[in-house]
């Protein structure tokens, strides 16, 4: 055990930072990790990286993955974290793709995967529906076998961001008759596809982040199945753990705790920076030392699967505590601003007439960024499903 | 001991309860937010119309002989219906204020307020007084017979419906001195006043209000102007118990609809009211909402006692419906899973309500701060 980086990780870190020091997209800076950006806007870094070769470093080398080791991939975050970069989205590089390229074709590898690392394929991630949600195998889209074709009918909702998307991958039953986990079928299917459309609905804090996707006679060429049919459910939890271990957010959150360090220091109370007052430092201590447990935790998980073990179980406890703390960060980043808290900044951008926002600039859309992180013990398998899992999974129970 | 309603009261329960029901369901409120105003006028005249406006004044006052009572009955029920109207910002704080004033300012502005006529807001806080009352910035200095008035007051909740303000300034002393503090009444088109008006997250409108060398007459001032903080804090302390009362009314919506959808949602095969990690959800968030209720009767029957007493009653109530607020509002959404992040369902608005009320005249840590100094200067007083 060892926490010290080497002179080559050190050396690693310096041309990381200058890389994105020099590339990162200046009209992308402040705008972190809002849920309505535009299309380019989301994909600009995600391009760049693409092109250096970077965008992937988790996948196996022989797909486009970097080849870091654990360190370096830690390193990585950390460094895109300090300026606050708008990583690539999970859909295609952290979901479909390891499902692409651990139980896909050849062809499929080859059509799919290289527009996933450069970002000019949109992925959207077809799983939840109205009537299924942590209870996920009970989903009841068909896709029905006509020929060399597919027909897909159903509603799929939840649909992050698949206004802007170009492809879909698609949980649907393909035998009524099984059981309900195994008669279900991964299936990929292109966007542009008739039949297909997509309604948007509107969250509480006023963006359009998700939609609802129906289905209806929406015919698919076989060869968009993966792997086998009816083993659907295989590949979709080996993502769902791909996707919780994703979700620690570490990096980000430590950024998040310099920026609400950053807020306090300039918000006061009776003339003394709030920073300098007992309460409020406490809570900070207190976040800091949640998310310090949570990096190492993380830590130890990357190290096992370092060692061949694949994410676990334990990777529940990096969902749970992973939100947890995200969602502390905002509440207490809304506590700081006071007063600034309530004007709706969002609502002031369609109003026409008002510029964004009153008072200090940091103090814009921080409730409403409380009220998104709401959805991080949710989705991703909710944060009483995770519990259950670790009931289950490992105490035995 | 009686923690029984009056029939008037109960009569103002059930008239409002109906007429919210009619006219104010979540479909119609939201089109109100959204609209151009952002509230209906004619709502106000309805509330006018029922006697709410005039329930807490005595009769000498033009009002119905009720008393803070009333006012809570009134203030749950508007939680309940998540009414954006100003009846916090008029009737509670500046009639609040008013009920203090001089005979000549009652006729001239009791009257008008409780017809539906005038509608009020109170420009207290500032960009950088946080939640401390005396953290005064805007000063008002002696012009002739009247006074001069300049300043910023932040996020002035109900601004933009208003006709007149309620203005706090400093007319002598350093920034937080609590001498020197005076009350004002200003007309909002008075000349020197600009706002910037824009909605809140919860659904209302305020406005930052800028004074600039706005005068009024010796008139226009409530109470004495060089010693009116303890004035502002009785106000507001009477405005924090209201609050409570929305809250409850808020929480109680909130528990029951999340009873309800954990009764016809099902997962699993089975409705999730089932899960027990979830009852016992519930059960803490009934607990909560009963807690609320409990402190803000306590609060709102301690309004008359001696100061000391009255504002520990004030923030500890403050305290205890921040907290139940909180957990209430984000375990609604929890189990209400991804349909409690829709706009489209009440849910997330009972909790954005109930989010903000917790900020309002200070939230959790400000009154537990001022608990605790009361307590002390208790303590100290019982050592000496
Ligand atoms: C912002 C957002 C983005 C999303 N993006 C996507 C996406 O891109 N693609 C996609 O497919 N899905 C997406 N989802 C859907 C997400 O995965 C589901 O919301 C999630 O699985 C929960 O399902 P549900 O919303 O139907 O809640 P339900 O399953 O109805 O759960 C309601 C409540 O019951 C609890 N509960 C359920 N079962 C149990 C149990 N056995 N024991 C104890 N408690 C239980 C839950 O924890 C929750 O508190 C998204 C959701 C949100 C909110
Ligand atoms: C100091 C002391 C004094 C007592 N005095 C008296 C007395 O005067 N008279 C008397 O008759 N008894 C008395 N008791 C006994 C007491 O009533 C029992 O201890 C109690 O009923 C719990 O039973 P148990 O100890 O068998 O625990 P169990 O019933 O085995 O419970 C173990 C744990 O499981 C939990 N649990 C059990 N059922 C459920 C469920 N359905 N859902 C969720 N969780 C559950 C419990 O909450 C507990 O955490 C006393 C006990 C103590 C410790």
């Amino acid at each position: 055990m060892n926490l010290e980086f080497s002179p080559e990780e050190i050396a690693f870190r310096d041309e990381v930072r200058s890389f994105i020091r020099d590339n990162y997209p200046k009209e992308l800076v402040g705008l972190g990790n809002r849920e309505d950006l535009t299309r380019e806007q989301f994909l600009a870094w995600h391009k760049i990286l693409g092109k250096k070769g970077w965008s992937a470093p988790a996948w196996p080398k022989k797909y486009g993955g970097t080849g870091w080791t654990s360190t370096q991939r830690y390193i990585w975050s950390e460094e895109n974290a300090r300026v606050d970069a708008m990583m690539p989205l999970p859909f295609g590089v952290s979901m479909v793709g390891p499902v692409i390229y651990t139980f896909g074709n050849e062809e499929q590898k080859a059509k799919h995967l290289p527009g996933i690392l450069s970002g000019d394929v949109w992925w959207a991630q077809g799983y939840s529906e109205p009537g299924a949600g942590s209870d996920l195998a009970s989903l009841k889209t068909t896709a029905v076998r006509d020929g060399d074709h597919y027909i897909l009918n159903g509603q799929k909702t939840w649909t992050t961001l698949a206004q802007h998307a170009d492809w879909g991958f698609f949980l649907c039953r393909t035998d009524p008759s099984a059981k309900a986990q195994e008669g279900i079928s991964f299936i990929l299917v292109d966007m542009k596809t008739p039949g297909i459309e997509v309604r948007p609905i509107k969250l509480i804090d006023g963006t359009h982040e998700v939609n609802e996707t129906w289905l209806t006679d929406v015919r698919v060429p076989v060869e968009n199945l993966v792997g086998k049919e009816n083993e659907g459910w295989t590949y979709a939890k080996f993502l769902l753990a791909h996707e919780r271990s994703g979700i620690a957010g570490v990096a980000r959150s430590k950024r998040g705790v310099e920026r609400l360090r950053s807020i306090a220091t300039q918000e006061t109370l009776d003339g003394t920076p709030l920073i300098k007052t007992d309460e409020f430092a406490r809570k900070i201590s207190q976040l800091e030392i949640d998310l310090t447990a949570l990096e190492f935790t993380e830590l130890r998980t990357l190290a096992s699967e370092a060692a061949g073990k694949g994410p676990g179980p334990e990777s529940s406890i990096l969902k749970i505590k992973g939100t947890e703390i995200q969602q502390r960060l905002t509440e207490l980043t809304l506590e700081a601003v006071g007063n600034y808290g309530a004007p709706y900044a969002r609502g002031m951008m369609h109003d026409g007439t008002n510029e964004v926002g009153v008072g200090p600039d940091y103090s814009n859309f921080s409730a409403d960024s409380y009220f998104n992180m709401r959805k991080t013990s949710i989705y991703g398998g909710s944060n009483e499903i995770q519990r259950n899992i670790i009931s289950k999974m490992i105490l035995g129970l | 001991m009686d923690f029984n309603f009056t029939e008037e009261q109960t009569m103002i329960r059930d008239s409002l309860a109906r007429l919210i029901k009619d006219q104010y369901d979540f479909d119609t409120r939201r089109k109100v937010v959204a609209s151009k105003d952002g509230w209906r006028p004619e709502m106000w005249a309805q509330f006018a119309e029922l006697g709410l406006l005039a329930a807490p004044f005595s009769e000498e006052d033009g009002g119905l002989g009720g008393g803070p009572i009333d006012a809570m009955v009134v203030m749950e029920e508007f939680g309940k219906g998540l009414v954006v109207e100003p009846f916090l910002q008029t009737v509670i704080l500046a009639g609040g204020f008013l009920k203090a004033g001089t005979d000549a300012q009652k006729q001239d502005h009791l009257a008008a307020l409780i017809s539906g006529e005038r509608v009020f807001a109170f420009a207290y806080a500032e960009p950088k007084g946080r939640y401390n009352l005396a953290d005064l910035e805007t000063t008002a200095t002696k012009d002739g017979s009247g006074w001069k008035i300049s300043g910023h007051k932040a996020v002035v909740i109900g601004a933009p419906w208003a006709s007149h303000l309620i203005v706090t300034a400093r007319t002598s002393g350093g920034r937080r001195d609590a001498k020197g503090v005076g009350v004002f009444i200003v007309a909002k088109d008075a000349k020197g006043v600009t706002t910037r008006d824009y909605p809140t997250v919860d659904g209302r409108r305020a406005s930052e209000v800028y004074f600039d060398n706005v005068t009024v007459s010796a008139e226009a001032v409530i109470g004495d102007p060089s010693d009116s903080l303890g004035l502002v804090e009785k106000v507001t302390d009477e405005a924090i118990a209201a609050l409570c009362a929305e809250a409850c009314g808020a929480m109680k919506v909130a528990n029951a609809q999340t009873v309800e959808y954990s009764k016809t949602r099902k997962q699993f095969g089975t409705p999730i009211g089932k899960f027990q990690v979830l009852q016992h959800r519930m059960a803490d968030m009934f607990i909560e909402h009963e807690q609320s209720v409990s402190m803000t009767y306590m609060a709102t029957l301690k309004l008359e006692e001696d100061e000391v007493t009255r504002k520990k009653a004030a923030s500890a109530a403050k305290v205890r419906i921040g907290q139940g607020g909180r957990f209430v509002g984000q375990q609604s959404i929890q189990i209400h899973g991804g349909m409690g992040m829709t706009d489209e369902l009440a849910i997330g608005h009972y909790f954005k309500r109930l989010t903000m009320i917790d900020s309002e005249f200070g939230n959790v840590d400000h009154h537990l701060k001022r608990y605790t100094e009361l307590s002390a200067a208790d303590v100290a007083v019982a050592a000496e």
